[in-house]
C-alpha cells in the first residue's frame, strides 16, 4: 500500500476528503494549495522552519524508554515519544510554526484558531506573538470552562479569546464560528486549522507539518534498537499526533493502533469514538468517518479530554481505517484518567488527557502481544491544563 | 467573449422567462422547513406564493450550517428539533405540489443528502415536484457526485458565487448553471448587511461572461434593500429576513410573513418599472 501519495489533487484520500465548503472559501483554500505547494519545495522554507522547530520549538524532542511503566506492562518495551515537551507543551506548535510562517509568506496580517483543549489556541497565540500576527481564537463557552489555565496563558500572549455559545460549546462549534468568521474575512486572514481535518489541503498540510514526530522517532528508535518498533500507539481526536507519528511508517511493517475517547463507554452516547462507531459523511468541509444520526445530523461527541471532543475525524484516517492499516479503539474516561495517574506516579510524568487515552491502551496491547514487543506511543502533550478537572473527578471519586 | 444564456428549459427557466438584464424582476422567498412546524411551512409556502415569490426556497435544517448566519441557524435548530427531517420535507412537498405551481428549490448542506442516500434523495425529490438544487458546501468541483443522478431528473442544481470568486470560477458557474446563477452579495454568512457596491460589482464580473439571470441573495432584508439590489440584478433572495418574522410570530407567522412578502414584491417591481 503506497500511502505517501495521497491525496490526489483533488484532496481525496481515496473516498475520503474533498472541499465542502461555501464557495466564499474556494478561492481562499486554492491560495493555500498553491502557496504551500510552493514553498513546501522552497529550501529556505524548509530551512526557517527548521530552525524555528530546533531553537524556538525545543526539536528532537526525546524518544524515551519508561522502564517502570514497561515493568508495570511485561509483555511490552515502551518508548514515550515526548511531545510534551515542546515548547508549549504540545505537539500542536509544531503546526502551528508551519502555518503562521507560511501565513507570514502569503502575506496574511492576522491568523484565526479553533481550540477545545487550549493546546492548539495556546500554540497558534504564541507563534503569532512570535511573528507579530494579529491573533483570535474561537473556543466553546464549555472548553474554556474545562480548560481555564490555557485561556489565560492565550490572553496572556496577546490573544483573543472569542467564547463560543451556540449547541455544546466545545470543539465543533468552535471549528463552526472559526470557519463563519473565516468566510468574511478570507482577504486578510489565515486560519490556522488546528488538526488533520477540514477542507483540502488542511488535512494534507497538517499532517506534513506533524509528521516530524514519526520522522524523529524513527531515527531515534533505530539509532537506540537498530531495528523498527512492533506498534505505534497514539489518541485520535481530529487526529493530528497519530498521523504525525503514524506517517513516516506507513511503508513499514509496523503495526498501529489510533485510540479514540470512548467517554462513558460504546454502549453510551457519551462518547467521541468517530471511527470506531460513526458512518462517512460530511462536517467542516470534508468527507470522512462521522458522529451523526441516520437523518445526517451531526451528534454531540463526548469525552473527558477537551482535545478529543469532536465528532469527526481527518480523512486520512477514514481512509487507514479502511484499508486497514491501522487499527481504531477507544478507552473511557475512567480509563484514562487511571493512566493518566499511572503515568505520574510510575514515570514522574503528567501526561495530558488526551495521551492518557493512548497510555490506557498499553494495557489491552499488553494481554495481546509476545513478550519483549516494542511501542512507541506518542505523548502528544503534558497535563498541566487538565490538573483542575482531574482534581474535580478525584473529588467525586472520593466523595 | 463568451457569452452564455440559458440552456435547457426547466421549470425555474419558465418562471424565470420574463428575466432579462433590465427587465422584470425575480422575487426568491426562503424559509427553513420545519420551523416552527411542518404544517405553518406549508401555510406560508402557500401565502408566500399568493404573495408574488416566483421561486420558494425550502431549508432542510442541518444542524452545522457553515454559510448562514445566527438566524438560519437558530431556524435549524429549532426545525431539528421539531422533527424535521429530508424524508418529511420531501412530503411535505409532496403536499404542496397539490395546489401550488411556484418553482420549489431546497436548500441544505451536502450531508442530509448524503446520509439520507444520494440515488434516492434526488430521485424522490425529482418525483415530488422539486425544482432544484442549492448546496451551499457543494462547490461546482464536488458536483459530481450528483451529476449523474440530477442529469436524469428534472432537477438542476444552482451554482452559487461570492464576491470573491476568481473570473475562472465565475466562468466554471454560468457553464453549470441552467436557469440562473445565485450571486452572494456580500462576504460572509447569511444575514450579513450586504454592500451594494459588492453586489453590483460581482453582477457586472459576471454578466461578463454571460446573459444568463443573476439573482442576488445574503444581505438583502427590508423592502428598500429588495428593491436596490433588485435595480442590480435579476433578482433577489430573501431568506433571514423572512426567517427573523417567523422566529417572531411562531405559528402565527403566516399573516405578517404575508404581508412583508407583498412588500417585497411591490419594492421588487418598483426596481422593475424604475429600469424599463
Amino acid at each position: 500500500m503506497n500511502n505517501v501519495t495521497l491525496p490526489d489533487a483533488s484532496g481525496y484520500f481515496g473516498a475520503y476528503g474533498g472541499r465542502f465548503v461555501p464557495e466564499a472559501l474556494m478561492p481562499a483554500l486554492m491560495e493555500l494549495e498553491e502557496a504551500y505547494n510552493t514553498y513546501s519545495i522552497d529550501p529556505s522554507f524548509a530551512l526557517e522552519l527548521e530552525a524555528c522547530l530546533r531553537d524556538y520549538a525545543g526539536r528532537p524532542t526525546p524518544l524515551y524508554f519508561a522502564p517502570s511503566l514497561s515493568e508495570s506492562l511485561p509483555a511490552l518495551q515502551v518508548y514515550l515519544k515526548r511531545e510534551d515537551l515542546n515548547h508549549t507543551g504540545a505537539h500542536k506548535i509544531n503546526n502551528a510554526l508551519g502555518q503562521c510562517l507560511l501565513a507570514r509568506r502569503m502575506g496574511k496580517k492576522r491568523v484565526i484558531a479553533e481550540t477545545g483543549a487550549g493546546q492548539h489556541g495556546v500554540a497558534t497565540s504564541t507563534v503569532a506573538a512570535l511573528l507579530g500576527l494579529q491573533c483570535q481564537v474561537y473556543m466553546g463557552e464549555e472548553d474554556m470552562r474545562r480548560q481555564a489555565v490555557n485561556v489565560l496563558r492565550m490572553r496572556v500572549l496577546g490573544a483573543e479569546v472569542i467564547p463560543v455559545k451556540t449547541g455544546t460549546k466545545t470543539l465543533k462549534e468552535a471549528v463552526n464560528e472559526a470557519i463563519r468568521d473565516w468566510v468574511s474575512s478570507v482577504n486578510d486572514t489565515h486560519y490556522v486549522i488546528g488538526s488533520v481535518v477540514g477542507p483540502h489541503p488542511y488535512p494534507m498540510m497538517v499532517r506534513d507539518f506533524q509528521s516530524v514526530i514519526g520522522r524523529e522517532a524513527r531515527e531515534q528508535f533505530l539509532a537506540l534498537r537498530g531495528c523498527l518498533p512492533g506498534y505505534l500507539v497514539a489518541s485520535v481526536g481530529g487526529g493530528s499526533n497519530a498521523i504525525g507519528l503514524f506517517h513516516p511508517f506507513l511503508g513499514d511493517p509496523v503495526k498501529m493502533v489510533g485510540v479514540e475517547a470512548g467517554g462513558y463507554g460504546l454502549t453510551t452516547s457519551m462518547h467521541a469514538a468517530t471511527l470506531s462507531l460513526g458512518r462517512p459523511g460530511i462536517l467542516h468541509g470534508t468527507f470522512s468517518y462521522l458522529l451523526q444520526d441516520k437523518d445526517g445530523q451531526v451528534l454531540t461527541a463526548h469525552s473527558i479530554s477537551a482535545g478529543l471532543d469532536y465528532p469527526g475525524v481527518g480523512p486520512e484516517h477514514s481512509y487507514l481505517k479502511d484499508a486497514h492499516r491501522v487499527e481504531y479503539r477507544a478507552i473511557t474516561d475512567t480509563r484514562a484518567l487511571a493512566a493518566f495517574h499511572k503515568l505520574a506516579r510510575l514515570e514522574g510524568i503528567i501526561p495530558a488527557l488526551e495521551s492518557a487515552h493512548a497510555l490506557a491502551f498499553l494495557e489491552d496491547l499488553a494481554l495481546v502481544c509476545p513478550p519483549g514487543t516494542s511501542v512507541i506511543a506518542c505523548l502528544s502533550g503534558r497535563g498541566d491544563k487538565d490538573m483542575d478537572l482531574v482534581s474535580g473527578h478525584d473529588q467525586v471519586l472520593e466523595g | 467573449m463568451k457569452r452564455k444564456t440559458a440552456s435547457k428549459e426547466t421549470a425555474i427557466s419558465r418562471a424565470l422567462s420574463g428575466l432579462r438584464p433590465g427587465g422584470r424582476k425575480a422575487l426568491i422567498c426562503y424559509v427553513c422547513a420545519g420551523d416552527p412546524d411542518l404544517m405553518t411551512t406549508g401555510r406560508l409556502v402557500r401565502v408566500m406564493a399568493e404573495a408574488g415569490a416566483d421561486i420558494i426556497e425550502l431549508g432542510v435544517p442541518f444542524s452545522d450550517p457553515l454559510a448562514d448566519g445566527p438566524v438560519i441557524q437558530r431556524a435549524s435548530n429549532r426545525a431539528i428539533g421539531a422533527g424535521a427531517t429530508i424524508s418529511r420535507v420531501l412530503g411535505l412537498v409532496r403536499d404542496i405540489r397539490r395546489d401550488v405551481e411556484v418553482p420549489l428549490v431546497l436548500m441544505t448542506y451536502a450531508n442530509p443528502i448524503f446520509a439520507y442516500g444520494v440515488s434516492r434523495f434526488v430521485q424522490e425529490a425529482g418525483t415530488y415536484g422539486v425544482d432544484g438544487l442549492i448546496i451551499p458546501d457543494l462547490p461546482v468541483e464536488e458536483w459530481p457526485v450528483l451529476d449523474d443522478h440530477v442529469q436524469a431528473s428534472s432537477m438542476e442544481i444552482i451554482p452559487m458565487l461570492a464576491p470573491n470568486s476568481p473570473d475562472a470560477r465565475l466562468r466554471l458557474a454560468v457553464d453549470r448553471a441552467t436557469s440562473f446563477v445565485y450571486c452572494v452579495s456580500v462576504l460572509g454568512t447569511s444575514g450579513t448587511r450586504g454592500h451594494l457596491d459588492t453586489a453590483r460589482s460581482l453582477v457586472a464580473r459576471v454578466r461578463h461572461f454571460s446573459d444568463i439571470p443573476l439573482v442576488l441573495g445574503f444581505g438583502v432584508g427590508e423592502p428598500s434593500g429588495a428593491r436596490r439590489y433588485a435595480q442590480v440584478a435579476d433578482g433577489v433572495v430573501v431568506g433571514s429576513a423572512i426567517v427573523r418574522q417567523v422566529e417572531r410570530y411562531g405559528r402565527d407567522s403566516v399573516r405578517p410573513v404575508a404581508r412583508f412578502v407583498s412588500q417585497l414584491r411591490a419594492a421588487v417591481d418598483e426596481a422593475s418599472s424604475s429600469h424599463v
